[in-house]
């Protein structure tokens, strides 16, 4: 029972993970730990070795001969749509026409009696190619044109009289790596087929929705027929929207055709090679200043790579040029995106889904700019920050009007605590002193736009039971990856209610209970599942409002929910004795709860709109060393001040923030994909392919701004998924601040991404005026 | 002669016969046992999801040791303790790194989790320890989720918590199953397990196709990902004194299935450079399985012993039936994948002498992670001077060339000349003649090149009198 003052684990609360005991015990369900029914069988898939090519002849019958193998499946035998596509582009499960598109690309499937007997009979294939001609690049693919449209352009203002009339223009390119999720769970699903057409799917997914869909398509069957669980995923990143669409079609082709449970895990290799990455971008830039450094004007060329089908590359390469602002006003602004079509695997979601391209990119600009004009890249910054609400600089390339503005002050904030200025100068004297190693520092904001781009998918659903012992079932279309949406939302049911939190029972997303729904993306999480789930609760409690005031002969106004209990006039009842009480007079104690995102628009031929809710705003300070005579690097020490709004959980934030802050500093530093000349990934393990440990963690300081939404979120707070992934470029330039102090600072660095200590050490002998070229 | 494997499963004793002596503890534990809890992330001891606590006596003491599941053969677990994430907890309240981890919101996805607990679990006998050696602990281990933060403070933490006082001492029960030799035979694969140096020398000799394996770190990978089959496995890890470490004034000697973790300390007395690199090798995980004389017999032109103990003047001592040969580490290597080994014979031990100043061996690893990655080029210099002038030279790279190598242009260039810059920037393009490295996903042709050119600068640097900062990490780098 709870005491009168307040209940245990309502919003604002550190909260711990909901699952937090299970995951140190190993008791936390992951989709490959379902005990599985009898007879379950194992799929892998047969994987094309070549980038673009015509299979001239195909011999599976070794596949079939091999140990433990139950069948072997092509495109002729999926019964329905041989599609995984998540927009209206196609895109094969199984190689079709008999050819490939991608070294990656599965050609066939094989049921067998477990994982390794199915990898190993995958592997057992004659297949006969005949090469095609590959496009790989995206110097190949912007020399033959080869796009998914014709670049998109937005714009405000005229960037080219701007440039002409600009007393200083300075260009540059920027190359962007692409990243690996490098969830640790690597993708997986299971099906379990019922009566009629029905199949049960339960996998490692963002977008169970989708699942059901893209399985009922292949199966040639109603939605309805289809049931997706998700209860967790070790890890997803935007890695898990679309790229688990192919294992669970597989498996619900199999399960049907052999009425046997099936499953599929990638192993580690084949999910880096066969799955999408955080899209490789170039990015040209040509911008006019002043001589203060204003901006005047500025054109970005952003090229994309995007793979060799479409996947979620259009609203990625839109959300590059959303970014390409950052926190800054460009008063006469042209950015044009080329979404290259290559011969390599089909980049997706990734955690922050295109902005951090566009945002390093402007970033690069304005440390350059910097550069050239000899001054302090944080002052150039906050000379070109878009005004405080109701300045005359707060309109956007895309003409949406910046009315929330915190950057000055929330930047101004961080320099203070991260004691910038007297760092910069010790940092400038150990740099006299040392031959060696150099230090630098850098600041970098951030400010990310908070609304899926396409209209129609900020959207939510949610189902409340409230059970006779005031217990409740708490379902909505959120999905969990780590981020601690469950136990977010499920603070908000408490918060409703009044209840403590272990009243409210976390459940699996389920297509069945909350239908219809969004992928977990894009940050919206908490802020569209929250309010579902909020609208629900709020139903409920109208109609216990209603039958109380009836039952004690009073107003609605009289009904007050209190910790634990809710008060009637003078009469206090216990919720649930209320819950009770309101059944016995058949009251409904369920509700739905659905939530659609407010004041957005987007009109995409025009470029015009208000795309996003709110802005989330944060900055960060990283300092570290390099050695020059190698290019090796450590991170010293990271500041971090970001905006929640008023957090739901302060504790759950924290750690979005810096594991944000890791990811996107892994992305920009030593996290390298590398294709050779055959388009093949050399890169697909992570022996060869390095995400940050825990030493490469520099010290932290990681805080909060105090403050709140002032949209109509959630409890006022805002969504933290991606936005901290971006603090992460501040590392970045941090490196090309050191790389600079090897030079005499007549030479910019122009260090691109990922600077491993390779790129370092070139740029330092670039600076040294001693460049050198690699081959690859 | 034994013909089923026994060994202790979170304290239970578990006995198999006719088994595939391929299986991985991995997959046996998920698939056989329904244990769960020990997930499986990148299948090749790379990422530490599988991290399992495995115990076995050492010098009659029981000493807890995290491993990759994914990558031990159920061979090699016979006569150990196995402990999974899902049996230490105590019989009403968490393993300190249990609930360590769950108060300081160390898990996000939790999937990484098990692995991390059980490398905590594995340390947490050890005591309190700064945070640099936590990262150590756990630097095996990855996360995507937390950015580590409160994984580190719940290693520091977790000692502040009451100690479990549930756990049985394994010792009995791990001495009596230390019974003397295990053949394995299932799926057409047989495993000798054998536990004297004279049974594995037959054993060699007899099968001279066989696989010989020690910690796994690199054959498990020929199973797990080429999807190998091989018909004949022999397993070194329970040869009476194959894994011994034999410490004089005049040197150091390693049985050849000494782990590097066992034989850290002793490394790093003969040289803190070299200490400083093991430290870096591998991982926790990696290090309690890889032995120091595998990592050589393997022939890897990218193992991070070979080059030290080059520069070292180190001795192998191979063996064939009865016959011993001692040759030096450096005529070993042959060409890319082609050691001076007959069939039959196999390395037995490595034999390093003391150097006169332990500090005077200078290594340096580059690769683009400091921990647990391989190694793009890695330089090991042993340069005495004398008077002002390069008294000897040995220079050894590795990443550079098919096998380790010496740079013997460059040493001929330094040799019998002063010790200034002028003589190390003559030297340099020597570093041509002795090296054409290749460009792979680690790093280009030209990097590797430049940076060992840049090593030797290096070296000039530090011994400078004015000892200016030039290491970012390990003992003696910048505060």
């Amino acid at each position: 029972m709870t005491a009168p003052g307040a209940i245990k684990g309502g919003v604002r609360a550190p909260q711990r993970h909901d699952s937090g005991h299970k995951h140190v015990a190993g008791a936390a369900t992951y989709v490959d730990d379902i005990p599985t029914p009898s007879g379950c069988l194992s799929v892998a898939f047969g994987l094309s070795p070549r980038a673009r090519a015509r299979i001239v002849s195909m011999d599976l019958a070794p596949v079939r001969a091999a140990p433990g193998v139950v069948a072997v499946l092509t495109e002729a035998d999926i019964p329905g749509h041989n599609d995984v596509s998540p927009n209206a582009y196609h895109e094969p499960l199984l190689a079709e026409g008999g050819e490939v598109h991608f070294q990656g690309q599965p050609i066939f499937a094989v049921v067998a009696e477990t994982h390794l007997l199915a990898r190993k009979a995958a592997r057992k294939a004659l297949i006969e190619w005949e090469d095609l001609p590959a496009i790989l690049t995206i110097d190949d693919a912007m020399a033959a044109e080869s796009w998914f449209e014709p670049p998109y352009v937005m714009a405000r203002g005229d960037a080219d009289a701007a440039l002409s009339a600009a007393p200083r223009v300075i260009e540059g390119v920027m190359e962007i790596g692409a990243q690996e999720h490098f969830y640790l769970e690597s993708q997986a699903a299971l099906a379990v087929p019922g009566e009629d057409g029905d199949v049960t799917i339960h996998c490692s997914s963002q977008h169970p929705t989708e699942i059901q869909h893209k399985v009922a398509e292949a199966l040639g069957e109603p939605f309805h027929s289809v049931t997706v669980e998700v209860r967790r995923m070790g890890g997803g990143f935007g890695g898990k929207e679309s790229q688990g669409n192919s294992l669970a079609c597989i498996c619900a082709i199999a399960a049907k055709r052999l009425n046997r449970p099936v499953k599929m895990r990638y192993d580690r290799d084949d999910d880096m090679t066969i799955t999408g990455k955080r899209h490789d971008f170039r990015i040209a830039y040509k911008v006019g200043v002043d001589e203060a450094g204003r901006i005047q004007g500025i054109a970005f060329e952003q090229m994309a790579r995007c793979g060799w089908s479409l996947d979620l590359s259009m609203p990625v390469a839109d959300r590059a040029m959303f970014h390409a602002d950052n926190a800054y006003y460009l008063p006469a602004v042209r950015i044009r995106s080329y979404r290259c079509r290559t011969n390599t695997c089909s980049n997706t979601a990734f955690r922050g889904f295109g902005g951090p391209q566009g945002m390093v990119a402007i970033e690069r600009v304005l440390d350059h700019i910097a550069f050239e004009l000899k001054a302090d890249p944080v002052e150039i910054r906050a000379l070109n920050y878009y005004d405080r609400p109701g300045g005359d600089r707060v309109t956007t390339p895309y003409h949406m009007e910046v009315e929330d503005n915190i950057i000055h002050e929330l930047a101004a904030e961080l320099i203070a605590s991260s004691d910038y200025a007297a760092r910069r100068e010790s940092i400038k004297e150990f740099n006299a002193k040392s031959a060696v190693l150099k230090k630098g520092i850098a600041f970098s904001p951030v400010k990310f736009g908070i609304s899926f781009t396409l209209t129609h998918m900020n959207q939510a659903s949610a189902l409340v039971h409230i059970y006779t012992d005031g217990s409740v079932h708490l379902n909505h279309g959120g999905t969990e990856m780590g981020q601690g949406l469950f136990t977010k939302v499920a603070q908000v049911a408490a918060e409703c209610f009044q209840i403590d939190l272990d009243r409210v029972k976390i459940t699996a997303t389920h297509t069945g209970k909350s239908a219809n729904t969004a992928p977990t993306a894009a940050s919206s999480g908490s802020d569209i599942n929250g309010m579902a789930v909020k609208n629900a609760c709020d139903e409920i409690k109208a109609r216990l409002t209603r039958f109380a005031a009836e039952r004690w002969q009073t107003t609605p106004e009289q009904v007050r929910f209190l910790p634990g209990r809710v008060a009637v006039g003078a009469e206090e009842i216990s919720f649930e004795d209320l819950a009770s009480a309101a059944y016995m007079a058949r009251v409904s104690l369920s509700a739905t709860g659905h939530y659609a995102t407010p004041k957005i628009h987007w009109d995409r031929p025009a470029a015009r709109g208000r795309p996003f809710y709110y802005f989330a705003y944060g900055a960060a300070v990283t300092e570290v060393t390099i050695d020059i005579l190698t290019g090796e690097y450590r991170f010293d020490r990271a500041d971090i001040l970001h905006d929640c709004g008023k957090s739901l959980n302060p504790a759950i934030d924290i750690g979005q923030i810096e594991g944000g802050y890791i990811q996107g500093l892994g992305w920009l530093t030593m996290e390298e994909l590398v294709w050779d000349d055959a388009g093949r990934l050399r890169t697909h393990a992570p022996s060869t392919y390095k995400i940050p440990t825990a030493s490469d963690r520099p010290d932290m300081t990681i805080r909060l701004f105090a403050g709140e939404n002032r949209e109509e979120t959630i409890f006022r707070s805002k969504a933290v998924g991606e936005p901290p992934l971006m603090l992460g470029i501040s590392a970045l330039l941090a490196l090309s601040d050191a790389v600079s102090a090897a030079g005499d600072g007549t030479v910019y660095p122009a260090l691109d991404a990922p600077a491993t200590p390779e790129r370092v050490l070139r740029a330092v002998d670039h600076v040294r005026g001693r460049p050198w070229e690699t081959r690859r | 002669m034994r013909d089923s494997l026994r060994f202790l499963l979170n304290d239970a004793p578990v006995e198999l016969s006719g088994i595939d002596p391929r299986t991985t503890l991995l997959d046996w534990l998920r698939e056989a046992q329904g244990l769960t809890g020990t997930k499986e992330g990148c299948n090749e001891g790379d990422c530490g999801a599988c991290t399992v606590g495995v115990t076995r006596l050492e010098d009659g003491v029981p000493v807890r040791r995290a491993v990759n599941a994914c990558i031990q053969l159920l061979p090699m677990l016979d006569g150990a303790a196995v402990t999974t994430v899902e049996a230490i907890a105590g019989p009403d309240r968490q393993h300190p790194a249990q609930a360590a981890m769950v108060e300081l919101h160390g898990s996000q996805c939790g999937f990484c989790t098990p692995g991390f607990v059980m490398s905590m679990w594995a340390g947490y006998p050890d005591g309190p320890k700064p945070r640099a050696e936590v990262a150590d602990m756990i630097a095996g281990n990855l996360c995507r989720c937390t950015g580590y933060g409160p994984i580190l403070e719940s290693g520091l933490a977790m000692h502040d918590l009451p100690a479990p006082d549930w756990e049985v001492d394994p010792a009995p029960a791990l001495a009596a199953m230390d019974d003397g030799s295990l053949t394995l035979s299932g799926s057409g694969c047989t495993a000798f397990s054998p536990t004297t140096e004279a049974e594995l020398a037959a054993l060699v000799d007899a099968h001279p196709d066989a696989v010989i394996v020690a910690g796994a770190t690199d054959v498990g990978l020929w199973i797990t990902k080429r999807l190998d089959e091989p018909a004949t496995l022999i397993f070194v890890n329970r040869v009476k004194g194959f894994d011994r470490i034999v410490e004089t004034d005049t040197g150091l000697e390693l049985g050849a299935g000494a782990t590097y973790a066992r034989a850290a300390a002793a490394l790093g007395r003969l040289s803190p450079d070299l200490g400083e690199l093991v430290r870096r090798l591998g991982s926790t995980q990696v290090r309690n399985s890889g032995c120091v004389g595998a990592n050589i017999a393997n022939g890897s032109p990218i193992g991070d012993g070979p080059p030290p103990l080059i520069a070292l003047g180190a001795e192998l001592v191979l063996r064939k039936g009865a016959a011993e040969r001692t040759i030096p580490l450096e005529a070993f290597f042959l060409a890319y994948g082609k050691q001076d080994l007959a069939p039959g014979e196999y390395v037995s031990a490595v034999r390093i002498p003391r150097p006169a100043d332990p500090a005077a061996l200078k290594i340096f690893k580059i690769s683009k992670r400091f921990d647990q990655d391989i190694t793009a080029t890695l330089g090991a210099f042993l340069i005495r001077v004398e008077a002002g002038s390069v008294a000897s030279a040995s220079i050894v790279f590795g990443g550079m060339a098919g096998t380790p190598k010496r740079a013997a242009a460059v040493e001929a260039a330094l040799v019998g000349r002063p010790w200034t810059l002028e003589t190390v920037e003559a030297a340099l393009p020597a570093f041509a003649e002795d090296f054409q490295p290749m460009t792979d996903m680690r790093a280009s042709a030209e990097y590797r090149l430049k940076a060992a050119r840049n090593l030797l600068l290096k070296v000039f640097h530090e011994s400078a009198e004015t000892k200016p900062e030039t290491r970012l990490v390990g003992a003696g780098a910048l505060a």
